[in-house]
């Protein structure tokens, strides 16, 4: 007898969404299958590789992956033009770093400009991401959905404590959200609810369900993102529906691992290829738990992965 | 179903303070309170009590038997004061029940206890490691519990196993466990073995107004398995009963002439029995 392949037939369906303008806009989600799972339905889109840019000069990066961005990262419109046209990013990611009130502490005008000068620049889409301070966040990503307004931006991350404005902002110039939980699934649909009480639509909303490295918890992002995905599709729950956004690099390019010298642990390898592996490997763990978007930092780790998705996709 | 009345409690502050000061008012007007609403036994929790938890106990316990007809639960992790509330516990109005042996081997001792004073006993199912993954293990650990009490010379209509309840806004999956372990439990033995629950516990951590939601429809799902005692809010109890009818008629596919409360039913019965997500508003999703 020949053998059937046995086919899981889920019910819900990803939110697909499109990000950015024009010629250059990319499609996200939209999948029935659990991520890869082509024989089962209708597939996600490839999952999307945004690289990631700060506003200031990544001063705090290992040197593996600052030295990439040396000739460029003076300036963030130089260094988001270098991505879109030399690396090929699918879409950049901005972080305003700088605007944290412990680093440069830049003001929300500074902010802006740094915005409006990047999206003059580049054609393809853009995620703002704030600094990760609770406070200055909901004011700068306030002003951020203004500058960018029209543009079908990426704002984030709204999380449970300031979740209000931003959420606002971006509903008022008719962006995507990110929303941002730690590490628990409970808490990122209760996000979702609360923010789609405020009449925003979960069709325009990523999750972002904290990320962590390989050797730092992987485990865990990986087994929460699963779990959305199939609160998703098997159970078909709306809240749990929007595209998954993984935020690998800030989290892989933190760990001694991609840092320590060769003289110092000889039996871990090249520093060259050891952080490259590392961001590769997380990324790629991840877009099988379900992230339907990767922002990355080292060329040579997106062009791993998306060797990777050129196969499975 | 036996209710065993949860108030008294060392973690509620108002207990807590009448504790300290040995205030006889405020622990004997909520033991009649729950008396009244329907508790069987009366629960004194004094938490680990390692100073002077002998005589806490006692005092607890004649605090309350001095003016409530029931037997007391003994819920202390403190062994020598379990003791000592047993030696001045009146049993007229019943056997006094301790809370808690289980699989870890310095619970033991409280076997002991009961065959010595011929009481009953919650075998909780958890040993020295990790909590129980699912209704197997957990009916494992009570196979042992039951052949330990045995050994000890406490007979099996003496125990009460206890699968312990978990959170549901933390580990979802374990409610509909812990349903699947009160069936199993009582096939371990003929006549069925006595089942426990800390029930309110299912509810911790979730938001003021949806913990009674929460509390009710497990313990009629719990009931419906063949629970046979409950620690719990007496009140609240008092009111699931009350709302038996309901969960039935939803059960049967029927719908209520009230749409909130058939919302409130489906979603709820949904989310313990991990067909849905849980999040705090669930109930208006």
């Amino acid at each position: 007898m020949a053998y059937t392949i046995p086919v899981e037939n889920m019910s819900g369906k990803v939110q697909e969404m499109t990000l950015g303008t024009a010629g250059r806009a990319v499609a996200v989600g939209g999948g029935t299958t659990l991520p890869f799972h082509t024989f089962e339905g209708v597939k996600s889109h490839r999952p999307v590789i945004a690289i990631e840019i700060q506003d200031v000069p990544p001063a705090d990066w290992p040197d593996e992956v600052r030295a990439q961005y040396d000739a460029v990262s003076g300036d963030a419109v130089t260094w988001a033009k270098h991505c879109q046209d030399t690396l090929k990013a699918d879409a950049i990611a901005l972080r305003l770093t700088g605007t944290h009130p412990d680093r440069e502490n830049r003001s929300v005008e500074d902010a802006v400009a740094t915005i409006k000068a990047v999206l003059d620049a580049i054609e393809v889409p853009l995620i703002i991401l704030g600094s990760n301070h609770v406070e200055k966040d909901s004011k700068v990503l306030v002003a951020a959905a203004e500058a960018a307004s029209g543009r079908n931006c990426v704002i984030g991350k709204a999380q449970e404590a300031n979740y209000k404005t931003i959420v606002a902002a971006a509903l008022a110039h008719n962006h995507k959200l990110i929303a941002m939980s730690e590490l628990d699934i409970n808490l990122a649909k209760q996000l979702n609810i609360l923010i789609t009480q405020m009449g925003f639509d979960t069709a325009r909303v990523l999750t972002d369900p904290m990320c962590s490295a390989l050797g730092y918890g992987l485990e865990y992002t990986y087994s929460v993102m699963e779990r959305i995905r199939l609160a998703a599709l098997a159970q078909n729950d709306a809240t749990m529906q929007p595209p998954i956004i993984g935020d690998v690099g800030m989290y892989v390019w933190k760990i001694k691992e991609v840092s320590a010298a060769e003289a110092d642990v000889p039996a871990w390898g090249a520093l060259a290829e050891r952080g490259v592996a590392w961001e590769s490997v997380t990324a790629t763990a991840l877009s099988m738990a379900g992230a339907n978007m990767l922002i990355m930092r080292h060329p040579k780790a997106v062009d791993a992965v998306r060797k990777t998705l050129d196969e499975l996709c | 179903m036996i209710i065993i009345g949860e108030k008294l409690s060392v973690i509620a502050k108002r207990v807590r303070l009448a504790m300290e000061a040995r205030d006889k008012g405020p622990i004997q007007e909520i033991a009649e309170r729950q008396f009244r609403e329907g508790a069987a036994i009366i629960d004194a929790n004094i938490g680990p009590a390692e100073d002077g938890g002998e005589d806490l106990m006692q005092w607890m316990v004649t605090t309350i038997q001095e003016k409530v007809h029931a037997p007391v639960c003994l819920d202390t992790t403190n062994v020598a004061a379990l003791e000592a509330g047993l030696k001045v516990h009146n049993n007229q109005w019943g056997k006094a029940l301790l809370n808690s042996t289980s699989n870890d081997p310095e619970r033991f001792p409280v076997l002991e206890l009961a065959a010595k004073y011929n009481c009953d006993v919650i075998g909780l199912t958890v040993g020295k490691g990790g909590l129980p993954a699912d209704a197997e293990e957990r009916a494992g650990i009570a196979a042992e519990i039951m052949a330990r009490a045995m050994e000890y010379g406490v007979p099996l209509e003496s125990i009460y196993l206890d699968p312990l309840v978990l959170q549901i806004a933390t580990t979802q999956d374990q409610a509909v466990k812990v349903i699947e372990t009160i069936r199993m439990f009582q096939d371990l033995n003929d006549p069925p073995m006595k089942t426990v629950v800390g029930l309110s516990n299912i509810s911790n951590g979730c938001p003021k107004a949806l913990r009674p939601i929460l509390n009710k429809y497990y313990f009629l799902m719990l009931a419906e398995a063949g629970l046979t005692a409950a620690i719990a809010d007496a009140a609240e109890m008092a009111e699931a009963m009350h709302e038996k009818a309901l969960i039935d008629e939803v059960m049967a596919g029927k719908t209520l002439d009230d749409p909130k409360k058939m919302a409130e039913i489906v979603k709820t019965i949904d989310v313990i029995m991990n067909k849905t997500l849980y999040a705090h508003s669930y109930l208006e999703m």
